[in-house]
């Protein structure tokens, strides 16, 4: 069933909800980036929260009008409007009073959703049709989404992309170097200002699918995710694209394999099982690599340790550096250096004393800085260099 | 104001003659202030082309400040900024900023040659493809800081003095005229100052214009040939042969300055 869900196989409605939520969770796993990298995400919870009381009134207009009050379009551009003075609220808030931005996003978001919630409870009591499907957009409802619909979705997100392609590089310099962005001429306001007109273009499409409650986790979730695994802006952006394609293409899938599953929270745990696999997995700034670093760290320490007290004829005592000796045959059971072992210490002891003259010769400041007790020197100078700096040694002593 | 205009106003005298070196750049009566009291009050500077300037002048003299407001990074209540005698806003091209390093986050996803080529943007433009001449630019500006084998590390594994110096290679990039630098040499080793310091001799040995914020008295006078001493306003400015003089180091410090500080400068007299 789910596999014939992953390959569109189960029907029209389905596999139009599973690309439009594709197209969704690619173009916000992309604008979301930015905004990660601009430290801004929340302001995407503020911007999907004021939507809300323009669904309401775009409702209430279209009802006033005697128009379609399930018009998709209307209520969208409803919604938006409302948005986008949620968005100016938090700016101004932010800029001209002395109330920061969490505290400016805090109180737009809950005084938004509060009056569009006492909208749509206004709207169950009249005496029109249609009101319930307004409820919809709180959590997102793909039950019946039509071909129209769908494509609005899609070319929603699209546009959204056309726009990060054009405007990815002054967004990155913005977020990484705002100085230097100002001062080679970008104007970091209406940089900022279209970004947000990105992240609200992607939550209005998305309002349909996921809802104004969860539509953030989109926003935010895939960016983080992705940014385990790479340390390049660009790479961080398209692997966002993807995961959050993935997370919308695999959570459709899902939940319209099973009966009773709400699509827009089901896309959002596949998001969260991909952040997972990332948090703890990814190589270089997962948990498990961070571990094995410190351990891999930890035994080098105490190796190196082992045997400069070994060539300086010190007992070690440390169970931990005993047991590593032990393991490379470096020692015996009572901690007597075997010959391996000797050679090793003798090797290390070389190491230090290069190091040493290296430290206190003012002409190897360079390399004197990478001195961290456990590069080798090898690492750092040319064979030449060594020679030159064995000359210095006190005594020429046997490997 | 056309050029002509502004060497026969008060800019003009501050430039050794008429037919000196025309001023790279030109700061007039800049007043910046946040609240009743300012933080830069009606400075005027200049700095002659092929010039090496040093701002210098105590904590919380505005020595920043100027140079951001100067770029129009900050509002100003009064005052303007020239390049080459023209607006700094039409002459971005011409000038590259370095700014404090401690302004970023290091832990931004990018390697140090992505940072460089950031210095590339504004030529290569908004949809413009990455060639490989600028790709060569980017590589050229690293070598000359000697970070080259540093270029495909995360910015944010590097040290204090190596990020400042990816931060040069990224204004070289731009092959800019005129270089506004704030704080090249804070909280760098001793290997990186040097390094800085004959890329900056560098620039000015090919007729560029360095104009930096400087913090340490006693490599004034070998760092650079000309110097403005501020405090809020600006308090003297000239060649450091000249101005570098204990009685206006002391009025900029405002007496702060014991007598044994100065022992150790090499004063002008």
């Amino acid at each position: 069933m789910f596999l014939d869900a992953l390959f569109l196989g189960l029907g029209y409605n389905a596999s139009l909800v599973t690309l439009g939520a594709t197209a969704l969770g690619v173009a916000a796993g992309v604008t979301g980036t930015f905004l990660y990298l601009r430290k801004r995400s929340l302001v995407a919870d503020a911007i999907s929260h004021a939507t809300l009381p323009g669904i309401a009134l775009a409702f209430l207009a279209a009802v006033a009008l005697g128009l379609d009050a399930r018009n998709l379009p209307l209520l969208l551009a409803g919604s938006a409007v409302s948005a986008g003075a949620g968005l100016l609220a938090v700016q101004w808030l932010a800029v001209q009073t002395r109330l920061s931005e969490d505290a400016a996003i805090g109180a737009v978001l809950s005084v938004f959703f509060g009056f569009g919630v006492v909208l749509l409870t206004l709207i169950q009591t009249l005496d029109v049709g249609g009101q319930a499907g307004l409820e919809d957009f709180l959590l997102g409802s793909t039950a019946g989404m039509v071909r129209s619909e769908a494509l609005l979705v899609a070319a929603g997100g699209l546009l959204a992309l056309l726009a990060v392609v054009l405007l990815r590089r002054p967004m990155l310099m913005g977020a990484f170097d705002p100085a230097y962005a100002a001062a080679q001429g970008i104007n970091l306001n209406r940089t900022d200002i279209a970004m947000m007109g990105l992240v609200m273009a992607v939550t209005v499409v998305g309002l349909k699918i996921v809802g104004l409650i969860l539509i953030v986790a989109l926003l935010i979730i895939p960016p983080v995710a992705a940014r385990f695994w790479s340390d390049r802006a660009d790479r961080v952006i398209v692997m966002s694209g993807a995961m959050g394609g993935a997370a919308g293409w695999i959570g459709a899938a899902l939940s319209a394999s099973a009966a009773d599953l709400p699509t827009g929270p089901v896309i959002v745990l596949v998001a969260f099982a991909m952040f997972a696999v990332s948090f703890f997995l990814a190589p270089g700034r997962g948990l498990l690599a961070a571990a094995i670093r410190r351990a891999t760290f930890r035994n080098k320490v105490h190796l190196r340790q082992g045997l400069l007290a070994l060539a300086h004829d010190q007992p070690i005592y440390e169970a931990l550096t005993l047991r590593l000796l032990a393991r490379r045959n470096w020692v015996r059971a009572d901690g007597v250096a075997t010959e391996a072992g000797q050679v090793a210490s003798s090797r290390a002891r070389l190491d230090e004393e290069r190091w040493g003259i290296v430290r206190s010769d003012p002409s190897f400041e360079l390399a004197a800085a990478r001195y961290d007790g456990l590069t080798p020197i090898e690492a750092v100078l040319t064979e030449d260099q060594i020679a030159e700096i064995d000359l210095a040694l006190p005594k020429p002593e046997p490997l | 104001m056309s050029p002509e205009l502004l060497l026969a106003t008060e800019a003009g005298k501050r430039v050794a003659s008429p037919e000196g070196p025309p001023t790279a750049f030109d700061i007039q009566g800049l007043t910046v202030s946040y609240g009743p009291k300012p933080a830069v009050f009606s400075v005027d500077m200049g700095a002659p082309e092929g010039s090496m300037t040093a701002i210098v002048g105590p904590n919380g003299a505005g020595k920043s400040t100027l140079l951001k407001a100067a770029l129009g990074l900050q509002p100003c209540l009064s005052g303007r900024a020239y390049a080459f005698g023209a607006p700094v806003a039409a002459m971005r091209d011409r000038i590259a900023y370095v700014p404090q390093r401690t302004s970023v986050d290091w832990d931004f996803p990018t390697r140090v040659i992505d940072v460089v080529e950031m210095g590339l943007y504004r030529q290569v433009g908004l949809l413009g493809r990455f060639r490989a001449t600028h790709r060569k630019a980017a590589e050229a500006a690293l070598d000359r800081v000697g970070m080259t084998d540093f270029a495909t590390r995360q910015i944010g594994q590097l040290s204090g003095g190596q990020q400042q110096r990816v931060f040069l290679a990224r204004a070289l990039a731009q092959d800019a005229d005129l270089y506004l630098l704030d704080e090249p040499f804070a909280g760098v080793d001793a290997a990186t100052e040097k390094a800085i310091i004959a890329v900056l001799k560098g620039l000015k040995a090919e007729n560029k214009t360095v104009v930096a914020v400087h913090h340490d008295l006693s490599t004034v006078p070998e760092y650079f040939d000309r110097v403005v001493l501020l405090n809020v306003r600006k308090i003297a400015e000239g060649p450091v042969a000249e101005t570098f003089t204990g009685a206006n180091l002391q009025a900029t410090y405002g007496g702060r300055l014991a007598a044994r500080d100065l022992s150790g400068l090499a004063l002008a007299v």
